[in-house]
């Protein structure tokens, strides 16, 4: 489904600041993985995500999605593979149009933009019906300006947005970093439920160690552009959070540094 | 009485300007200066029409399209040459003086003897006044029916999630380099043809009438947001209209008290000034600001 090979990423190429984020990262998900991704902080997992997007461009390597090579296709092109959940929760909608219209918005993903209405009367009646299926009461909402949302509310949202028309691939950077404890719960939970209903192909980013132990069927953890460690299946399942532990330390020759990592 | 009449029609006139005013700053969340050259273009294309004897709505009509080329240009050197949305401006601005010369042919066209849309009212009986009342109403309605419709079409929605957000809608596929051209040239072009309609009232187009176009642009849409609201698109549009309204009522009654009509850009400005003390106002712009600072394309929000 996704294939990075060689991927490399430096940033202010030429300069005394030049930064070698991402070393050469060979990276193949098949359909239907829902694979976590966890490394220390400037691990490199937030700009693998982006080379994936293509919110940044790579500096070598390739990247394709589904057979097709999207190396050099700009972000918006990408979109129409790509459903995306922000660490940021201002950042999955446009905080001064309302619920509907955003939603409406994430509903014509990858498709032209025309001079027909924004929205629907039939979409409305489906929209109302998936909001109250998040039970948080945004159901009666559609007219309010996501801006008078909570950063759980709009998670759920965006994450709803994300999960529209099947996309080839769910990318979620730390979606629930930003959230308190019981909401981030529930926003996983969804999560969870979301990638399963529509057996999605999800890559997701966390911190959290449990969660990326619990979650999915195969882990990857990132450190200094490189991944180091790769596991699937029942391998992953055996696995706990000491054990993660001791395989960062072999594998890097460092120890966890990262205090958010080991606190969650 | 008569004071108040002269206001309304000035302010219904310069209406459909804030409106345009009111597309880049507010929808597209960048400080537009190409207004200010936008303005006399408009103004310059329809007196230079008009004296070579062309029928008077088809010079209002050229004046659009010439408003419309103009914000093409802004557009595509904010987007495509990563030039800062301030810059862009500014740089269209000014190149735009010597294009407005060359149409013109010299700095100032007087049109007082021919047909223009607003002698065509007068000499059914109309007096110049509620010509320009009932002229500027119709092209105010008309064109805020039209960007209500615009704004809530697939089209429009991308637009406006490109000025609130320009991740989320690039994530939703949406390419934000032809969103912004399309908004800036929709308010240029509602620019110039706000001023050409000016030019038809004033019987005369000058090389710098369009000076401080983007202050009497912005006090309109804050006075105007500030005293009738902007909940909705709509709300907003009117707002912004009856936003112009007040704006010449103010001047009209500051002149009233003895100030001349030399004063009047000095006015304007103290009045964007008192305007921006609402804390709202001031916080926006100085984040419009820092948006139009940055370089065209860049993702960082």
């Amino acid at each position: 489904m996704l294939k990075l090979t060689n991927v490399h990423q430096k940033f202010e190429i030429g300069t005394v600041n030049e930064k070698h984020v991402l070393c050469g990262i060979d990276l193949h998900i098949n359909e239907g993985d829902f694979v976590t991704v966890i490394g220390g902080n400037g691990a490199g997992k937030s700009t693998m995500l982006n080379a994936v997007t293509g919110t940044n461009m790579i500096t070598e390597g390739t990247i394709t999605i589904d057979g097709s090579d999207v190396t050099k296709e700009p972000e918006f092109k990408r979109a129409k593979y790509i459903g995306r959940v922000f660490q940021d929760p201002r950042m999955g909608t446009a905080s001064d149009m309302s619920i509907e219209e955003n939603l409406a918005i994430a509903y014509r993903r990858g498709k032209p933009r025309t001079l027909k209405w924004g929205i629907t009367h039939k979409e409305r009646e489906e929209y109302k019906e998936l909001l109250a299926e998040l039970d948080l009461g945004l159901d009666t909402r559609l007219k309010d300006k996501t801006r008078f949302l909570s950063g759980g509310q709009r998670q759920a949202l965006t994450l709803l947005m994300a999960s529209f028309h099947h996309p080839k691939l769910l990318l979620l950077d730390e979606h629930t970093a930003a959230l308190d404890p019981k909401t981030a719960a529930k926003v996983m939970e969804l999560t969870v439920k979301l990638v399963e209903e529509n057996k999605l192909t999800a890559m997701m980013v966390t911190h959290n160690m449990r969660d990326a132990l619990r979650i999915g069927n195969r882990l990857i953890m990132l450190h200094k552009g490189s991944i180091i460690l790769d596991i699937s299946g029942d391998e992953k399942k055996k696995l706990n959070v000491p054990d993660l532990l001791d395989m960062f330390e072999k594998a890097s020759g460092e120890e966890m540094d990262n205090d958010r990592m080991l606190l969650s | 009485m008569n004071v108040i009449l002269g206001a309304l029609a000035q302010g219904l006139l310069w209406a459909v300007m804030a409106i345009g005013v009111y597309i880049t700053y507010r929808i597209l969340d960048i400080a537009d200066l190409t207004a200010e050259g936008c303005f006399t273009l408009g103004a310059g294309i329809t007196c230079k029409l008009i004296t070579s004897g062309f029928d008077p709505f088809i010079s209002t009509f050229a004046a659009l399209l010439g408003g419309l080329a103009a914000g093409l240009v802004t557009g595509l050197l904010h987007t495509k040459l990563k030039i800062p949305a301030l810059l862009a401006g500014i740089l269209t601005m000014t190149g735009l003086w010597s294009v407005n010369l060359r149409i013109m042919g010299r700095s100032n066209i007087a049109i007082l003897r021919e047909t223009s849309i607003i002698s065509m009212l007068v000499e059914s009986g109309l007096t110049k006044n509620m010509a320009a009342i009932i002229s500027g109403t119709v092209l105010t309605v008309v064109v805020i029916a039209f960007l209500w419709w615009f704004f809530n079409t697939e089209l429009g929605y991308s637009l406006r999630a490109t000025g609130n957000n320009l991740n989320m809608i690039r994530a939703q596929g949406v390419n934000t380099d032809t969103s912004i051209i399309l908004g800036v040239m929709l308010g240029n072009g509602l620019i110039a043809l706000s001023s050409s309609l000016v030019s038809q009232f004033n019987g005369f187009a000058d090389i710098s009438m369009g000076m401080g176009t983007i202050v009497i642009g912005l006090a309109s849409v804050i006075i105007g947001e500030v005293v009738f609201g902007r909940r909705s698109i709509l709300n907003s549009l009117i707002a912004v209209a009856l936003g112009s309204v007040l704006y010449r009522i103010i001047i009209a009654l500051v002149l009233k008290l003895g100030m001349n009509s030399n004063d009047m850009k000095l006015i304007s400005s103290i009045l964007l000034v008192i305007a921006l003390c609402f804390p709202a106002a001031r916080e926006q712009v100085s984040r419009v600001l820092k948006n139009s600072l940055r370089k065209g394309g860049s993702t960082n929000a």
